[in-house]
């Protein structure tokens, strides 16, 4: 069984297509094959296969009900604590099939991180919100979990505004903040890979905004899966889209590709018909 | 259940072991206690326990007074409380919102009723029925203050099923020109019938487990009541004598309590398949 | 008659009955303190602490020991109680399988409402026998503490089960997110969160607990007394109440009227402490 996955299905590349700098190699970070989910009877979507090009933004889109959480979810095995669910597949990260029994999920956890719709952090102080994982993944030392608090801050832009609030609870800040705050939260882990289901739809525009511009900076340094209802913002930010609809009452891989072709030139009618906005 | 990922740390085996270690011992004492009785009782119940006078102060014979005395303390108990608690919980729900300080005021009031020692609304029960208003020692003196003991039960969950009724049909039933009273009889009592129903079982329940209230209110005698005026002694109080002034009533006192958990079951198996039903589809006959 | 005076009228009388259903709680104050009135009257408060013993007949009214009683029961069936209670619920909540969980949680529900002198008659039956080989005479203040245990500790049970559940799930999926385990959740996202409703099913029961009269009344021993050890008989408040308003008479009376009402501001205490406590828990935060 390859890993490499063949990126035949790709059509040619176009012509001002830049790939981000510092990578040359294209590679899928996380390569999922045939996987399916299914609650008890109630099938979530069927089979499906899709690699996740490393430290490049990979966009989901279609719409609500096709599975695309769910597919989430399954990545990071958050579907082991539901009940009745059922996974099939396969998917590999790093040559390590993450669906054995066998996998570490904690590292699995630090490894690929994810960020939810409705920003959630912890109710208690912002330090507390990251000294829980932190020290849940080893660190211990003082001066190392305050530098790697102030890093993963910066990264996402909030040291300025919370560096002297750190001992305040996290959920006074606004909406926006919060979610910055998740981010950084999972930043400071030093992940590879991160899976936003739907970051921004809780958010109104501005926030949104600055969230999206945080993940075209964070481009290049880690894997990037977003699931996202907002077509104009799959356009901004992503590299490639994969794109679900529904099929026979549970969801479907429709299409993948580059996020131009997508948009501008896809192949299936269905995909037409969606990204033109007739069928929102 | 709440499954959650494990990393089988140390603090965490503690914890495992120390909750199983006291979720054991709990499952013990209690398997224990209603072994205890089912055996001891269980040989004691036959048709003529239930239906035949205690006799010999209760070491011989049967319970029949008691289980009469219990229904009647419970039936008039229920007609009084009732409609208090029917028409109250309709006021509260549907004429006030958390907000007013009228609402809250009788939240507060009845909270605090709820909470009252059994024993205390025993006294009441005992200066204001049985010596006030000069009932005697009596079952009548007995229902009512079981009614006062179990109304606040009845309206807080009558309430419940009332405001859990969606908004829509109220204001669907106002759009089309309902009167408030055809909206409440007609629409919305009818949706909370089981919810209703569910309330009055669990005051039953609780009633039917009153010991000290009792005491001093419907009496201690322990012959057939002819009336309701006559004084009466109900099943739990009926436990009561005879393990403590009776020596050697204990295996009627253990087939008295197996009766009293017995018949608690059906009502507590009651309750459950009630309530599920209502959860799985209130609203579905409509 | 038109609907609408129909309606005004509905308006009038459900308000009436909804007044009624709180006119038992001024009814039940009033006739406590009536009742009260005459030894509160006569005897300084400082007679309940300071006399020789409990004589009412003779004018003595050495309350103390009884207050103390009921004290000691209530505070050691909490002690007892409340970790047994909530690490029940924990186990089947987190640790236990499904099924297990399921069963005990019926086993539970149907606990609760098993009445308190079902409790009271096994434990003379079976727990101070128990007591008394070990120690004479065996109805003690730890047989009432034992029985008094039993009593509240399925409610408490449920209702630390019932606040668990209750923890935002999205939390805990994002904790399992971010890695974390079992222990670290349980102890850093749901136990805080738990921490306020625990609080005041605790608080709701320990005022049940100091309300119990027959189960303790079987067990205890009923002697008046401060007692020495766990082992020497005591009697409480409530059980004094039942016990003796038999027969008492005029003063003796009025004092175990007097005993009811201050058993009646302690609970009605709690349930003020409580019900701030929802209020502010509600603004913080």
């Amino acid at each position: 069984m390859s890993i490499s996955t063949t990126h035949s299905h790709l059509k040619a590349v176009p012509e001002n297509y830049k790939s981000p700098p510092g990578i040359d190699k294209l590679s899928a970070y996380i390569n999922i094959e045939n996987l399916s989910l299914s609650y008890g009877k109630q099938t979530v979507f069927e089979p499906l296969s899709l690699p996740i090009y490393q430290n490049h933004i990979n966009a989901l889109i279609g719409p609500s009900g096709c599975g695309k959480s769910s597919l989430l979810n399954t990545i990071v095995r958050l579907t082991d604590y539901q009940n009745n669910a059922n996974v099939k597949g396969q998917i590999h990260v790093n040559s390590e099939n993450v669906l054995d029994d066998s996998t570490d999920l904690i590292s699995l956890r630090q490894n690929i991180g994810m960020i939810f719709q409705k920003p959630m952090p912890f109710p208690m102080s912002i330090r507390k919100n990251f000294e829980l994982p932190l020290k849940e993944h080893g660190v211990k030392n003082k001066d190392e979990l305050e530098y790697k608090i102030e890093a993963a801050l910066k990264d996402v832009g909030l040291w300025d505004e919370v560096s002297n609030r750190l001992h305040q609870s996290a959920t006074q800040l606004s909406g926006g903040q919060q979610q910055r705050l998740c981010i950084a939260r999972i930043l400071a882990l030093q992940p590879k890979a991160l899976l936003m289901d739907e970051p921004c739809s809780a958010l109104d525009p501005i926030a949104t905004k600055v969230i999206e511009e945080l993940i075209l900076n964070l481009k290049g340094k880690y894997t990037i899966l977003i699931v996202t209802h907002n077509l104009s913002q799959a356009k901004r930010v992503a590299d490639y889209v994969a794109f679900m609809w529904y099929h026979q009452g549970h969801g479907k891989l429709i299409e993948h590709n580059y996020a131009d072709v997508i948009f501008n030139n896809p192949s299936n009618p269905i995909t037409t018909a969606y990204v033109q906005g007739l069928t929102e | 259940m709440i499954r959650l990922p494990t990393n089988h740390s140390f603090p965490d085996r503690l914890l495992k072991l120390f909750s199983w270690f006291c979720g054991l011992l709990l499952l013990f004492f209690f398997i224990y206690l209603f072994l205890d009785i089912a055996r001891q009782g269980l040989s004691q119940i036959t048709f003529n326990f239930l239906t035949t006078d205690p006799m010999n102060a209760g070491r011989a014979g049967g319970i029949a007074p008691m289980l009469v005395s219990t229904l009647l303390l419970l039936t008039l108990c229920l007609l009084v409380s009732l409609p208090i608690g029917i028409a109250s919980a309709i006021y509260l729900a549907e004429y006030t919102d958390e907000t007013q300080w009228f609402a809250r005021i009788i939240q507060t009031n009845l909270n605090v009723l709820a909470s009252v020692p059994s024993i205390v609304m025993g006294l009441f029960g005992y200066a204001f029925f049985v010596v006030a208003l000069g009932l005697g020692f009596s079952i009548l003196a007995g229902a009512l203050t079981l009614a006062c003991m179990v109304l606040p039960l009845l309206i807080r969950n009558i309430e419940d099923s009332l405001r859990n009724i969606p908004d829509e049909y109220r204001i669907n039933a106002t759009a089309l020109g309902l009167s408030r009273y055809r909206t409440i009889f007609q629409i919305l009592l009818p949706m909370a019938a089981r919810g209703i129903l569910l309330a009055v079982i669990l005051s039953i329940g609780r009633a039917m487990a009153e010991t000290a209230a009792l005491l001093y209110t419907s009496g201690y005698v322990s012959r057939m009541p002819e009336s309701i005026l006559d004084s009466g002694r109900s099943l739990s109080v009926h436990i009561f004598d005879l393990s403590m002034n009776v020596p050697g009533g204990e295996q009627n006192a253990y087939a008295s309590a197996f009766t009293l958990i017995v018949l608690l079951l059906m009502i507590n198996i009651t309750t459950l398949s009630l309530s599920r039903k209502i959860q799985k589809g209130a609203f579905s006959e409509h | 008659m038109s609907p609408l005076t129909r309606d005004r009228y509905l308006h009038y009388v459900l308000k009436f009955f909804a007044c009624v259903s709180i006119l038992s709680l001024f009814f039940i104050i009033f006739f406590l303190v009536t009742e009260s009135w005459a030894i509160i009257e006569s005897t300084p408060a400082s007679k309940y602490i300071l006399d020789d013993a409990w004589h009412p007949t003779d004018g003595e009214f050495f309350l103390l020991p009884m207050i103390v009683g009921s004290l000691f029961v209530m505070i050691g069936a909490m002690l007892l109680s409340i970790p047994v209670g909530i690490f029940t619920a924990v186990l089947w909540q987190f640790y236990a399988p499904a099924w297990f969980s399921s069963i005990l949680e019926r086993i539970v529900e149907v606990l609760s409402g098993i009445p308190s002198v079902v409790y009271g008659f096994w434990g003379i039956m079976i727990i101070v026998p128990l007591l008394a080989k070990f120690q004479a005479p065996g109805t003690s203040l730890l047989a009432g503490i034992i029985v008094l245990t039993l009593i509240v500790l399925p409610t408490i049970t449920l209702v630390a089960n019932s606040v668990f559940q209750q923890v935002n799930k999205l939390h805990i999926q994002n904790a399992i997110a971010l890695g974390l385990s079992r222990f670290t959740i349980i102890r850093h996202i749901i136990f805080p969160q738990a921490k306020r409703g625990l609080l005041t099913g605790v608080i709701l029961q320990a005022g049940r607990a100091i309300g119990e009269t027959l189960a303790v009344l079987m067990v205890c021993g009923n002697v008046v007394q401060i007692p020495g050890s766990v082992f020497e008989p005591v009697r409480t408040l409530t059980s004094n109440i039942a016990l003796e308003m038999a027969y008492a008479m005029d003063i003796h009376r009025s004092a175990l009227f007097l005993s009811g009402l201050v058993l009646m501001l302690v609970v009605f205490m709690l349930i003020l402490m409580t019900e701030r406590m929802k209020f502010t828990s509600d603004n913080s935060l």
